[in-house]
């Protein structure tokens, strides 16, 4: 019942949320603003992240197949393809919903318990419309260049680290990653992108709106974010890749 | 004028507020008092539309509140100023932005005549010089006199007031208390305060509804406050030392 009560309560804000704003160039200011704080602030961690897994997935690869049956180039192959289905647009967006939705919770939740949200309601704001509309658009117009950037200094950390210990040469790194490449796994990643960005900034702030009591809350509205968040994300992969790529 | 018909709230089988009656008169100060707990703010915000009444209604100058359809709402919360406990001042933005946070969002006036409009209040509340400051780099007294600013940057004839007087010093709750009443006779504006605070009470109040036992227990005026003769008020209003000694005084003639 329990459930029921957070999904039915959650579309009822969504409405709220999408409702008519009531000035567009403030909400497009504030768009701006979320787009520079959720996402151009999470591009060094995304960055480094990403190298690093490129660097960790070469290695492994070539650890584990490394068989004269086997040619160089699978190595290459294999980390584009596990960066582009898979680590960069879900591993990601499970990292960003631990930095980006614990910020939104915290922030939304502080508002709250701080009356600052019944002093827009009473103002007449659409309180839900104002905090939420912005950062669901900032995130969703952002997210995908993030991944995009990830999944460039993925590819491009496996090549550092391959060619670097000599594991691998670069023309062969490069003939993987270029090897049996179908665009379409690029449409598939964004529109994932896409979708784990809405549920990071929805599931977050729903969290942070509905925040009561004091300062311990907004702590655990801010957990509860992430973890639902990655809850959410993980479903939601399981039926985009079926519904996407079968 | 604000008037509330047979309001009562519960939250799930709890009863806070029950069958409440009372007008709330223009271009006066009144006061809801009460024990913390009593159930005052929930009555509040019953009137704000921010907690739906389990029962009752409320009618601002004749017009239904919980009948108003969502738009009708929105537009009648643009004629109501409220200063908040906390002050509720946006932590993001300068004071004068909060100031002109309501203008910018509904006002149809250039960014010059709203900042003028901002600065014009911030100087009714003699706040000019602080502008530029932070809500976190003002002090609590300060960040009172802005949350009025912002309450009246819209020309409202309704304002609330919850608290205006918790957390601050005696002498700064005194100034905030003026300003009130000041504010309330300038913009003939139905005001309602929220407080437990006996000298605000003293000081401005213009009629005083007392909650008590979830019910609107005792209502009158000022002189009528301290020979009400009705034990349950007494036991409120005479609870501070100061109190007591006017008490001692009255009865000693």
């Amino acid at each position: 019942m329990a459930l029921l009560f957070h999904i039915g309560r959650y579309f009822m804000l969504m409405a709220e949320v999408f409702s008519k704003p009531e000035r567009l160039s403030i909400y497009w200011k504030r768009t701006l603003e979320e787009m520079d704080l959720l996402g151009i602030k999470s591009l060094g961690i995304v960055s480094l992240l990403s190298l690093f897994m490129g660097a960790v997935i070469t290695i492994q690869t070539k650890t584990n197949i490394d068989s004269p049956l086997i040619p160089q180039y699978v190595v290459g192959f294999t980390v584009r393809q596990s960066t582009i289905l898979e680590f960069s647009p879900t591993i990601i967006s499970l990292i960003l919903a631990g930095k980006v939705g614990s910020t939104i919770a915290a922030e939304i939740g502080s508002m709250r318990v701080r009356e600052q949200i019944d002093a827009l309601d009473i103002m007449g704001v659409n309180s839900a419309g104002y905090l939420i509309l912005p950062k669901i658009i900032a995130t969703a117009l952002i997210n995908p260049f993030l991944i995009i950037i990830s999944m460039f200094l993925s590819i491009f950390g496996g090549w550092l680290a391959g060619t670097l210990t000599g594991i691998i040469s670069s023309a062969d790194y490069i003939a993987g990653i270029q090897y049996d490449f179908d665009p379409y796994i690029i449409t598939y990643a964004l529109i994932k992108t896409v979708v784990f960005a809405v549920i990071i900034a929805t599931v977050s702030a729903y969290q942070g709106y509905y925040t009561i009591g004091g300062t311990r809350e907004v702590g655990i509205s801010s957990t509860k974010a992430v973890v639902y968040s990655d809850v959410v994300i993980l479903i939601m992969n399981y039926l985009l890749t079926q519904l996407l790529l079968l | 004028m604000i008037e509330v018909r047979n309001l009562s709230k519960s939250f799930g089988t709890v009863e806070v507020l029950q069958d409440i009656n009372a007008t709330f008169a223009k271009g006066k100060v009144n006061q809801i008092i009460g024990k913390s707990g009593s159930g005052k703010s929930v009555l509040a915000k019953c009137i704000v539309g921010l907690y739906v009444p389990t029962k009752g209604q409320v009618f601002y100058d004749g017009r239904s509140f919980h009948e108003m359809a969502k738009e009708e709402k929105r537009q009648l919360r643009q004629e109501i100023g409220m200063l908040f406990q906390s002050s509720a001042l946006f932590d993001s933005l300068t004071v004068m932005e909060n100031v002109m946070f309501p203008l910018k969002m509904f006002a149809t006036k250039s960014e010059r005549e709203m900042r003028d409009r901002a600065l014009f209040c911030l100087k009714r509340v003699k706040i000019e010089g602080k502008g530029n400051k932070y809500p976190a780099e003002i002090s609590g007294g300060m960040q009172k006199r802005v949350g009025i600013a912002r309450a009246i940057a819209m020309n409202p004839k309704y304002l609330f007031v919850d608290e205006p007087n918790s957390g601050l010093d005696p002498q700064t709750s005194i100034v905030i208390d003026e300003l009130i009443q000041e504010i309330t006779v300038e913009y003939d504006t139905t005001t309602i305060v929220i407080t437990h605070d006996m000298n605000s009470v003293m000081g401005i109040a213009d009629e005083i509804f007392f909650i008590h036992n979830k019910k609107l227990w005792w209502q009158g005026t000022r002189p009528e406050l301290l020979n009400s003769g009705n034990k349950e008020l007494n036991d409120f209003i005479f609870a501070g030392s100061l109190m007591r000694e006017v008490q001692k005084a009255m009865k000693s003639g």
